[in-house]
């Protein structure tokens, strides 16, 4: 698959960040989303065809990209275009703000795209009603084919601006597609945009695989096959499409993740009915062992500076998490509510500690501080579990199936997603049913 | 009398207190040990009256007299066919995370494995591979059809 895409970003103008009126508090759930106005991007009349890419559409269909990411935040409530009342390239050029104010918008997006020589040029202008000026001008130059992506970087750039944190939209999410009876699932590797657009299988379901996670770069993904019956931890590079088996390992290893830096897998390994955690170097082929305890020790997770990792142990009884230095010294167990934790993940900022919480029949998707305190549950299911942060670390993605009747009727599995204040709980699209989601860093950085 | 009638009540509360109480450690032992699957239902056979699996508790991987029985069965079964090579299957249920239910299939395969091998099974006949939460053999969500999918099964490899 070709990942590979060249922007040029070129400022139109230095935006201030000094005396901007409208701002979006995200620290809180959002029950007030800000009403903003999504202009169509205006076509430039000189544009040529490409391809199958229908030019005269595109300026309304990357509006509306960028209108669906701003309402699946919870956080922006883009306006009817129905009550538009400037032509997207006047209102591009200086908007009328009064009239744009009456429709009760307090930010307005405008744009202008142009396709010359096979090459797609995108301007857009982010504009504060209130304070009537201008707060953002960008300018990308792609391949026409990659509108979408274009689409999500303005959705960043202007999530950026009026948030004040990064942005999630120009990310891709790797998970598990589903289809077939409960005894007889069929399970396929399959990557996807992070708005449910462009899915593509990786593998063909001839095996069962499982837990897929990226790199640091989105290139390389780590999961579990049961290729030749083996279930083991392979490395599979999305653009070439080659796997390999990560390691030498006389048994199972399962539950794989990439060092933050990219250059190590960590995983566990089960022999004579003891799972432990180890790490194995890519490059090197060096494998380490961290843990040495007669229990399950499984779902390991590094800190973001690499100093750290998390896992689940069943040492103490039930399920727990621990957290302890990368050289496996330093181990503390930091769960101590009632009911069983698992699955625990670091977020990317490195405050947090996303995990899966059963208690008393119900399965809950939950964030504590690295050292245990401030645990709070965000969802109540049936059957939930293995939250993945998105890239910002504001938002969890996790799977859930739901309870099914005789014969497996009823079952289903979806990925979800929830911000971390515990609103905004929604549905992701996929094509079939889905598990095991892993949210890809933003792809240009 | 106003005296007798307080007696009466605390009595009454003591009594109702009690009554609870017993329930309640009614209910913990079921579900400790209590949850093993002990029916016929799912289970296939190796050879004339062995078993091919046995079940466990929920988060446990401890062989039950059941299980132990059905295990030297087997392994009497194995002596007598020293050609045969076995694989055994590990699972459990679906409510538990994925990456620690492979975990679990494993420690219960094994467990199954330890047994056989003390009844002189040499290890080298016998493979081990988990399925987690993978196949399970009932598909419902019930307590009973949980019970049937934690289980070791012991099959023929080809």
């Amino acid at each position: 698959m070709k990942v590979l895409i060249y922007i040029f970003i070129i400022l139109l103008s230095k935006f201030t960040f000094a005396h901007s009126l409208i701002e979006v508090d995200i620290t809180r759930g959002n029950l007030d989303p800000l009403p903003v106005a999504v202009s169509p991007l205006h076509v430039d009349s000189q544009s040529d065809n490409y391809q199958d890419v229908k030019v005269k559409d595109l300026g309304e269909r990357i509006s509306t990209v960028i209108e669906k990411n701003f309402k699946s935040t919870g956080l922006f409530n883009p306006l009817n275009k129905d009550a538009f009342v400037q032509k997207p390239d006047i209102a591009h050029l200086k908007p009328r703000f009064e009239d744009w104010r009456l429709i009760t918008a307090q930010a307005l997006v405008t744009g202008k795209l142009l396709i010359k020589d096979d090459k797609l040029k995108v301007e857009f202008r982010l504009w504060d009603l209130a304070a009537s000026k201008e707060i953002i001008a960008l300018a990308f130059t792609t391949t026409p084919s990659n509108w979408r992506r274009v689409a999500h970087i303005i959705s960043d750039k202007i999530y950026e601006r009026l948030t004040g944190e990064s942005g999630y939209f120009d990310t891709r999410i790797i998970y598990v597609s589903e289809t077939g009876p409960k005894t007889q699932r069929v399970k396929k590797l399959a990557i996807m945009d992070q708005d449910g657009a462009n899915t593509k299988y990786l593998t063909l379901g001839n095996e069962l695989v499982l837990t897929p996670r990226f790199n640091p770069t989105n290139q390389l993904v780590t999961y579990l096959s049961y290729f030749r019956n083996l279930p083991r931890v392979y490395l599979l590079d999305i653009e070439t499409g080659i796997q390999e088996v990560v390691g030498n390992f006389p048994g199972m290893t399962f539950a794989p993740r990439f060092s933050p830096d990219g250059k190590k897998i960590i995983m566990s390994f089960a022999k004579d009915g003891n799972s432990d955690i180890y790490t194995m170097d890519i490059e090197s082929r060096l494998v380490e062992k961290l843990t040495e305890d007669s229990s399950i020790d499984t779902s390991p997770s590094f800190s973001p500076d690499g100093k750290y990792i998390c896992f689940n142990s069943d040492r103490s009884g039930l399920q727990q998490i621990y957290t302890m230095k990368s050289d496996g010294t330093n181990v503390k167990r930091i769960s101590f509510g009632n009911g069983i934790y698992g699955t625990p993940v670091w977020s990317p900022r490195g405050d947090l500690i996303a995990f899966t919480k059963v208690k008393s029949g119900k399965f809950y998707i939950g964030v504590m501080r690295s050292d245990g305190t401030g645990e709070r549950l965000l969802t109540e299911n049936f059957y939930q579990e293995a939250p993945s942060w998105s890239p910002n670390g504001r938002l969890l993605v996790f799977y859930r199936e739901t309870k099914s009747g005789k014969d497996g009727k009823g079952f289903t599995a979806k990925l979800w997603s929830i911000d971390i204040t515990g609103y905004n709980e929604r549905q992701l699209r996929t094509e079939t049913d889905a598990s095991d989601p892993s949210w890809s860093s933003l792809l240009s950085k | 009398m106003k005296f007798n009638k307080q007696i009466k009540n605390i009595l009454v509360i003591l009594l109702s207190t009690l009554a609870l109480s017993a329930c309640s450690t009614a209910k913990k032992s079921g579900s400790n040990s209590g949850d093993v699957y002990t029916g016929n239902e799912t289970i296939k056979y190796l050879a004339s009256g062995v078993k091919d699996r046995v079940f466990f508790a929920t988060n446990s991987s401890s062989l039950t007299t059941a299980s132990r029985d059905t295990l030297r069965k087997q392994a009497d079964y194995l002596r007598k066919n020293k050609k045969l090579n076995i694989v055994l299957e590990g699972h459990a249920d679906e409510r538990g995370t994925r990456e620690y239910n492979l975990a679990l299939g494993e420690k219960r395969a094994n467990s199954a494995k330890d047994y056989l091998m003390t009844y002189g099974i040499s290890g080298k006949r016998i493979s081990v591979i988990s399925y987690g939460k993978e196949k399970p053999v009932n598909s419902a969500s019930t307590p009973l059809a949980w019970s049937q999918n934690r289980r070791s099964v012991t099959i023929k490899a080809k």
